[in-house]
C-alpha cells in the first residue's frame, strides 16, 4: 500500500488521545463559560445600574480585558503567580482563570446591553401590580434579558473554545498539544503525519464549533420572532 | 357623599432642574367616582398619575382610605398592589401567555389559588372579548387587544382605584371605541377611576367630574357638563378650541 500518512491516525490508541485532548479543551472552555454568565449577570447589574463609581471601574475592567491578548493574560497569571505571588497554580487553573476573567468581561458587556434594553416601562408595570423589586427581576427583567443572551452567549463559548488551543503555551496538554506529540513521535517513520493530524483537528474543532454557532443562529431567530 | 378612596394634599414634583411639574396639587377622588384629567401635553397630567402610584417621589402627602402612603418605602409594594395602573405602551411581558400575564401578580404578590385565578382569569378576559387568546402572546395582539389585556391584569388584583394613563393615544383609531367601550363598562359598574386622556368626547362621556390642569396646577374642576360647555378660564377655553376645526374660508 502507499504510504499516505493517513495511518498514523489508527497507529495505537492516537485518535482517542486527541479525543481526550479535545475533552480538556472543551472543559476549560465550558468550565470557564459556567463561571463568566455567573459572574458576567451580576456585572451586567452592575453596569446597568447608576451607580457612576461601580459603572467606569467596570469599563476600565472591560477595556483592560479587551485591549490585552489572551495570551499575555496567560502569561502573567501562570509565571507570575509563580514568580511573584509564588504560588505555583497548575497551567489548567491559570487558564480557567484567565478565560473567566475575560469571559466575565465580556458576559458583563452583553448582560449590560441586554438590560439596558428594556424599556423602564416594563419595570413600572411589574411594580404597579404590586411586585417587589426582587420579584420584578426575576420575573420580568431576568428572563426577557436571558432570551436576548442567548445568541451572543453561545458565540462566545464558541470563541472560548477556539482560544483554548493558546494554552499550550503554557504547558496544558490539549487538543494540539496532543496533535504536536503524535506528530513529532512519528517524525521518522511517517513524515507526512503533520498534516493528517492537524487536519483532524481542525475537523474536530469544527464538528463542535459548527453545530453550536447554528444552535446560536437557531436561537436568534426564535427570540427574534 | 362616598368615603374617599384616594387623596393628595399639596402634592408638588419637581424634576433636579428647572421649575416644578406639580404645585401643590389638592385632590380627592371617592368611591364609585371617575375622574378625568385633561389638559395640554406637558402640564403634568401623566406624571400626576405616576405620583399617586408612587412611581415617582413627590412632597406632598398621598393618602389611601385615609393612611398616608408615600411616607415609607418599605411597604409600596403593599400600596401599589391596591391601586391598579394601565400605560398608554400597554407594556404586557413579552415572554409571557396573556393569561400568565394576568395570573402572574394574583400569584405571586397576592398569593392566591392558583385555581380560582385561572378561572378569574378567563372570566374577565372573556368579557372583554379576548378568551380565545388565552394561550396568545402578546406580538400575536393587536394594540387594541393589548390594552384590553392590561385592563385585564389590572382589574384581577381588585384595585381600589384604577389609574388609566392616556390608555388609548398609541392606539390606531379604529381600535379605540374597543378600549373605550371597555372603559365605559367599568364605570358603569362602579370602578373607582382616575383617568388621562385626550379623547374630549369619551371624557365627556365617562366622567363624573372634570379636572383641567394646566401648567402644573388644578385650574377647572367642575362637572364634565358644565366645563365643555361653559368654560369659565380662558386658559381652559383656550385649549378647549383646539380641539375644533373650522372650515377655512377661502
Amino acid at each position: 500500500m502507499q504510504d499516505m500518512g493517513i495511518q498514523v491516525l489508527f497507529e495505537g490508541i492516537n485518535f482517542s488521545r486527541l479525543l481526550a485532548g479535545l475533552w480538556v479543551s472543551l472543559r476549560l472552555a465550558l468550565i470557564s463559560m459556567v463561571f463568566s454568565v455567573a459572574l458576567g449577570i451580576f456585572m451586567g447589574m452592575v453596569m446597568a445600574s447608576r451607580n457612576k463609581i461601580l459603572t467606569v471601574l467596570c469599563r476600565i475592567y472591560l477595556e483592560t480585558v479587551r485591549i490585552m491578548p489572551q495570551l499575555v493574560l496567560l502569561f502573567l497569571v501562570y509565571f507570575g503567580a509563580a514568580r511573584h505571588l509564588g504560588i505555583d497554580i497548575s497551567g489548567e487553573l491559570a487558564a480557567v482563570i484567565v478565560f473567566t476573567f475575560w469571559g466575565t468581561a465580556e458576559m458583563g458587556d452583553l448582560v449590560r446591553n441586554a438590560l439596558i434594553s428594556i424599556p423602564r416601562h416594563q419595570y413600572e408595570s411589574g411594580y404597579s401590580l404590586g411586585l417587589t423589586k426582587a420579584q420584578v427581576y426575576r420575573y420580568i427583567i431576568l428572563p426577557q434579558t436571558l432570551r436576548g443572551l442567548l445568541p451572543s452567549g453561545v458565540n462566545l463559548l464558541t470563541r472560548m473554545i477556539k482560544t483554548t488551543s493558546l494554552v499550550v503555551l503554557i504547558g496544558v496538554v490539549e487538543v494540539v498539544k496532543v496533535g504536536k506529540q503524535i506528530i513529532d513521535a512519528s517524525r521518522y517513520e511517517n513524515p507526512k503525519a503533520a498534516l493528517w493530524i492537524y487536519g483532524t483537528v481542525f475537523i474536530l474543532y469544527f464538528a463542535i464549533c459548527f453545530p453550536i454557532s447554528r444552535l446560536s443562529i437557531a436561537l436568534e431567530k426564535r427570540v427574534k420572532g | 357623599m362616598e368615603q374617599v378612596i384616594l387623596e393628595t394634599a399639596g402634592l408638588t414634583k419637581s424634576f433636579e432642574q428647572g421649575a416644578a411639574v406639580l404645585k401643590k396639587i389638592d385632590f380627592s377622588i371617592h368611591q364609585g367616582e371617575v375622574v378625568v384629567i385633561v389638559g395640554p401635553s406637558g402640564c403634568g397630567k401623566s406624571t400626576f398619575l405616576r405620583c399617586l402610584n408612587l412611581l415617582e417621589e413627590a412632597e406632598g402627602d398621598i393618602l389611601l382610605e385615609g393612611k398616608i402612603i408615600n411616607k415609607e418605602k418599605k411597604n409600596i409594594h403593599r400600596y401599589r398592589e391596591q391601586i391598579g395602573m394601565v400605560f398608554q405602551s400597554y407594556e404586557l411581558f413579552p415572554h409571557k401567555t396573556v393569561l400568565d400575564n394576568v395570573t402572574l401578580a394574583p400569584l405571586l404578590v397576592q398569593k392566591r389559588e392558583k385555581e380560582e385565578v385561572r378561572q378569574e382569569a378567563e372570566k374577565l378576559l372573556s368579557r372583554v372579548g379576548l378568551a380565545e387568546k388565552a394561550k396568545s402572546y402578546p406580538r400575536q395582539l393587536s394594540g387594541g387587544q393589548k390594552q384590553r389585556v392590561a385592563i385585564v391584569r389590572a382589574l384581577i388584583m381588585h384595585p381600589k382605584v384604577l389609574l388609566l394613563d392616556e390608555i388609548t393615544a398609541a392606539l390606531d383609531p379604529e381600535m379605540v371605541r374597543e378600549v373605550l367601550q371597555v372603559v365605559l363598562e367599568l364605570a358603569r359598574e362602579g370602578m373607582t377611576m382616575v383617568i388621562v386622556t385626550h379623547e374630549m368626547e369619551f371624557a365627556r362621556a365617562v366622567a363624573d367630574r372634570v379636572i383641567f390642569l394646566d401648567q402644573g396646577e388644578i385650574v377647572e374642576e367642575e362637572k364634565p357638563e358644565e366645563f365643555f360647555s361653559y368654560p369659565k378660564t380662558d386658559r381652559a377655553k383656550k385649549f378647549l378650541n383646539t380641539f375644533h376645526y373650522e372650515a377655512l374660508e377661502i
